[in-house]
């Protein structure tokens, strides 16, 4: 071979210099070619640290701050570190066992490992929080209490508007899709309401700070001097179109019912107020106990989480009849003068069904008939309305009818800025191809001519309805945010755009149906929403409603609803009321929507008002029994007893 | 002794001393850089010697003594006594392997007065000269056998006992006086032979070991039948054959798979499957993967002195010792790693030309071995942290933390400089 042929010297020196060479290639392909291993490098040694700024406030339209920013602390605890402690004193001032200290431990080793700490006890209460943090040198360096911004309701008011905070879960954390990379296991964010549609804003920025850390996760210093570091920013103020004395007394009012109140600016879609019964204290959902009382209001039977003014549909009943009669007039198939012979009532369908109203000249023209809120009359009309020829076909009719219903925001999403929202029912041609195996005709639904049937809407899209028959024939959509503090984005840019639906309905049409609805409060069923010196129009509802119990349809108890709006010209503000299983609009509905209307208008409540008021406050309407079922007042009045709320309350009801 | 009176330091090789010294500072700084947390105080760590940097410092100084002892020291000691050293450092070992006390793994260190000193380190230097005194004396033909077999031993008696304190490592390296003795005339077709026994124990830990015996079978059987004229004419050659061809389908049917059960350690059994990429076990892993994470996220122009993040907070295990050329890769990147070798190679290249050029055998033998000592620690040390060698501690060459290193090499370099300095004279 001839390698070895030359000097040994030679041989010897190309083994050295093979060797080396050998190195150098792979330590090139390691260093130069192989990008991977910087990565690892940094995976191994970087830390974020994120630095949390302080979540937006809420405002009401006048500028009083819903909320607060409170701190609580946790307990932290960094397992190795534990030594020469009073277990038995510290186990003491938490009120728990030895064994749940050994157990909380074991969790916490567990969790984050033995060197990072992490949650030992969570959101102390002051009285803990005050005994710990005066004793707190003898259980260092073990363990430290760390802060937690948490929210409290001023009014504890608004809870299903506001919506609440908590820790980010797990499914959250393994959401592929990017929506919650920007946060970390232990992070609040909102889960519901205002607080999630808004998450964004109201977090603000985070603040990131970049550190090296060791083998075992220690940090070990800022990172290039923190020149990667980001400052964090707080979270920017919403200023709602809530007016928090409407949501107080709204509330108030609801207490012992089940439904829902919504008042609209309609000028502006500014939700003044929202309420959903029955209610709870949203200071429930924040701070010491929150874990407990979630699952008591998770479990309640009353399910007081389920936001009725956007999440349930009801049959409107009566309540409906303006738009009824509104959707006849425009199609021309009546005029404002047509009467129709009612006799206790409706017949041409093949069977009888029944009015109200029995004596001659009830239904004679339009306005009397919305008055005395003749079934018989809008029944007709609705028959009128889908038969009408220039439609060629009852199925064509339909179509159009359905139209007109969407178009006023019934049986869509009007896009509210919370979330949850549902569409209701309209009756389409599929759904009634559906309910009448595809034969039907008129007559099949006319029951929808007065609100019934395969008819069901949301408080929201009841009270939105009314704005924009108060406006005749235009609405913004319906929302609480007016304005965003220091916000430049055009995110609130939708509700700010004027939604025109119904303004080739004439003037005349309109003219008709806002008469017969302040002939309602004057002289017919919502006599009681009268307000001094203000017109005031309206329209009741007692609207029929079945369940399915046990196999069996059984009619249950006539929901209560009221609709309208005032003043008459340059309306203010919407409202629909329901309180479900209450009996007639007039006995629960009427008192309670006016009662807001009087004290948004006049920012008074009249005396002959405030008795009503207060039997409002007192009547239930949820049986004994089921109340008693229910915890969610025994939770509102044992856990949070609010002092401005009840300052409020008074001062509304004061004069 | 005919030595010039005038200055301390004629006759000195300046271009080793230079790369001696450059190579000891590279390692304090990488030592150093491998330590250092910001906000640590130099002078007080360096006080309070509670820092390997700073030991390394008190070595330093002490293997600067010693250097100048032997730099005073007539050659003709070196010769006098180097079977007398010889004999004192396998008594050294023995003695270790009665009483040797256990750091990490492995009884290869005595405790002597709160220092801990690692005899194989030391007995490289005794073997280094006792086999350069043989090979020099007038009575050793080294093309006869024996002479070849009593050198081997020479060799192998303390690898033997090296591999018995389970310093496997260390014992390796006893292997590269092997490339001393092939340089004295040693036929090459040993290397040859070696290296076809590496192929051959890389293949017997890859290949399954069935797929191999039909492979030689193969191979045999082809051989034969080229070379069947051959072997019609002499019968030895078919013999040699089927000998060659049974000795190595019993190595690999035998051998290897008893090797791997009884003979060596699991950890090492371990290490090696991981080298070989057929274990992925990440505890097992963990080792070269951090420190080829830390070499590799160096880059081409590293990241800068103590800016590296793997080394300086402890992601790779040993980093001061074993692991030393880590802090070099991350910090000072390719171009620094090969600026880094490069000082190695020319130190090899320089000893190399210093060997060639010494009158007496015993230099230039002594001269060859400092030289393949060097080199297997370099080639060992930083192909295991590179990934290409199993992780088998050994330091690498006055860059490690260590003192035992540290005085061995430095004893190593300065006789054979004290040898070099004195190559007018035939020493035997």
């Amino acid at each position: 071979m001839s390698v070895f042929n030359q000097p040994r010297k030679r041989v010897i020196q190309m083994i050295f210099l093979g060797m080396v060479a050998l190195i150098v290639v792979r330590l090139f392909f390691l260093q130069v070619v192989e990008t991977k291993y910087s990565k690892l490098a940094d995976a191994n040694a970087h830390l974020r640290k994120v630095i949390y700024p302080s979540r937006g406030i809420i405002y009401d339209r006048k500028g009083r701050s819903v909320m607060r920013n409170e701190a609580l602390y946790d307990l932290m605890v960094t397992p190795r570190s534990v030594k020469n402690i009073d277990t038995a004193y510290l186990c003491e001032v938490l009120s728990i066992t030895h064994e749940e200290f050994i157990k909380r431990i074991a969790n916490a080793r567990m969790k984050e490992g033995p060197v990072r700490p992490s949650v030992f006890a969570s959101l102390l209460t002051p009285e803990v929080y005050g005994k710990l943090q005066e004793s707190m040198y003898m259980f260092q360096p073990g363990f430290e209490l760390v802060l937690r911004p948490v929210r409290n309701y001023t009014y504890g008011a608004g809870a299903n508007v506001l919506g609440y905070i908590s820790e980010i879960t797990p499914g959250m954390l393994n959401d592929t899709s990017g929506k919650y990379s920007a946060y970390q296991q232990g992070d609040y964010l909102g889960m519901t309401g205002l607080e999630r549609t808004y998450e964004n804003i109201l977090m603000g920025q985070r603040g990131i700070q970049y550190l090296v850390k060791d083998n075992l996760n220690r940090p070990q210093g800022p990172l290039e001097n923190g020149d990667f570091d980001t400052a964090a920013v707080a979270g920017k103020n919403l200023r709602l179109a809530l007016d928090i004395d409407l949501q107080v007394l709204g509330e108030a009012m609801m207490k012992g019912k089940v439904g829902s109140i919504v008042a609209i600016d309609p000028q502006t879609g500014g939700i003044l107020a929202m309420v959903s019964g029955p209610v709870f204290d949203p200071n429930l959902l924040s701070g010491s106990y929150r874990s407990q009382n979630y699952n008591k209001l998770y479990l309640d039977t009353t399910k007081p989480f389920f936001n009725r003014a956007v999440q349930a549909a009801y049959p409107p009943g009566s309540t409906f009849k303006p738009i009824t009669g509104l959707v006849a007039l425009d199609e021309g198939v009546i005029s404002p003068d047509f009467g129709f012979p009612c006799h206790g009532g409706y017949g041409l369908c093949g069977r009888f069904i029944r009015c109200t109203h029995s004596n001659p000249g009830h239904a004679a023209n339009m306005r009397i008939a919305m008055a005395n809120s003749c079934n018989s009359y809008f029944m007709h009309l609705y028959r009128l309305s889908v038969d009408n020829r220039k439609w060629g076909g009852v199925v064509n009719g339909q179509v159009q009818w359905t139209n007109y219903l969407n178009l006023m925001g019934l049986g869509r999403r009007l896009g509210i800025d919370i979330p949850g929202e549902v569409r209701g029912v309209v009756p389409d041609t599929a759904r009634m191809n559906y309910v009448y195996r595809g034969s039907w005709n008129s007559c099949s639904e006319v029951y929808v001519g007065m609100g019934q049937g395969q008819l069901i809407l949301t408080p929201l899209q009841m009270a939105n309805a009314m704005c924009i028959i108060a406006n005749r024939g235009y609405y913004y959509i319906p929302h609480f945010v007016q304005s965003i503090d220091n916000d430049k984005s055009d995110l609130l840019k939708k509700y700010k755009q004027k939604v025109s639906v119904a303004e080739h309905i004439s003037d005349e049409a309109f003219s008709t149906i806002i008469l017969g609805m302040e002939d309602v409060v004057t002289k017919g069923t919502a006599r009681g929403a009268q307000i001094e010196g203000i017109a005031v129009c309206g329209k009741t509802g007692t609207a029929e409603n079945k369940a399915r119990i046990d196999g069996k349809v059984v009619q249950l108890k006539d929901h209560s609803l009221f609709v309208g709006f005032a003043p008459r010209d340059n309306p203010k503000i919407a409202i629909a009321v329901i309180v479900e299983n209450a009996g007639f609009g007039a006995t629960y509905a009427v008192p309670i929507g006016s009662a807001l209307m009087e004290k948004y208008l006049t920012d008074t409540i009249s005396t002959k008002r405030l008795p009503i008021i207060q039997r409002m406050m007192e009547t239930a309407t949820m049986s004994t029994e089921m109340r008693a079922r229910s915890k969610v007042d025994s939770l509102n009045s044992v856990f949070a007893a609010s002092v401005e709320r009840d300052a409020l309350l008074k001062r509304i009801l004061s004069k | 002794m005919n030595r010039p009176q005038a200055k301390l330091t004629a006759g000195i090789d300046w271009p080793i001393f230079g790369m001696y010294l450059a190579l000891v500072f590279i390692g304090f700084l990488a030592i150093f850089a491998a330590e250092y947390r910001e906000g640590d105080h130099v002078i007080q760590n360096l006080l309070s010697q509670n820092k390997n940097w700073a030991r390394q410092v008190l070595w330093f100084g002490v293997s600067m003594v010693l250097a100048l002892g032997i730099w005073l020291t007539d050659s003709k000691f070196f010769t006098a006594t180097a079977n007398l050293l010889y004999a004192f450092g396998i008594l050294l070992l023995l003695v270790v392997l009665a009483i040797g006390t256990g750091v990490k793994g492995s009884n290869s260190w005595l405790e002597l007065g709160g220092f801990r000193f690692q005899p194989a380190e030391f007995t490289k230097l005794c073997t280094n000269l006792a086999l350069a005194k043989y090979l020099s004396s007038m009575e050793t033909d080294f093309t006869k056998m024996r002479s070849r077999l009593i050198a081997c031993a020479m060799v192998l008696i303390p690898f033997g006992l090296i591999i018995l304190q389970d310093e496997t490592g260390l014992a390796l390296v006893y292997l590269c006086f092997f490339l001393v003795m092939f340089r004295e005339g040693l036929p090459g077709i040993l290397l040859v032979i070696a290296f076809s026994a590496i192929i051959l124990v890389l293949s017997a830990l890859l290949v399954d070991k069935y797929v191999l015996l039909y492979v030689f079978t193969g191979i045999a059987a082809l051989v034969v039948y080229f070379m069947r004229r051959e072997i019609r004419r002499k019968r030895s050659k078919l013999m040699m054959i089927i000998g060659v061809w049974a000795f190595c389908s019993a190595f690999v049917m035998f051998i290897v798979p008893f090797a791997f059960t009884k003979v060596l350690k699991d950890y090492q059994v371990r290490r090696i499957e991981v080298m070989l990429g057929k274990e992925n076990d990440p505890k097992a892993t963990y080792n070269t993967r951090q420190s080829m994470i830390a070499i590799g996220s160096g880059g081409f122009w590293g990241k800068g002195y103590l800016k590296g993040t793997q080394t300086r907070f402890d992601f790779v295990p040993e980093q001061s010792t074993d692991f030393i050329f880590c802090t070099i890769g991350e910090d000072f990147g390719f171009f620094g790693s090969l600026l880094f070798l490069g000082i190695y190679v020319a130190l090899l290249f320089r000893i190399i030309f210093i060997a060639e050029r010494q009158r007496s055998t015993f230099s230039r033998v002594y001269a060859y071995g400092v030289a393949s000592i060097i080199f297997f620690h370099l080639a060992i040390n930083i192909s295991m942290t590179i990934g290409l060698a199993p992780v088998i501690g050994i330091p690498l060459p006055l860059v490690s933390y260590g003192g035992s290193s540290l005085m061995t090499f430095t004893m190593l370099i300065f006789i054979m400089l004290r040898l070099d300095a004195d190559r007018q004279m035939v020493l035997r």
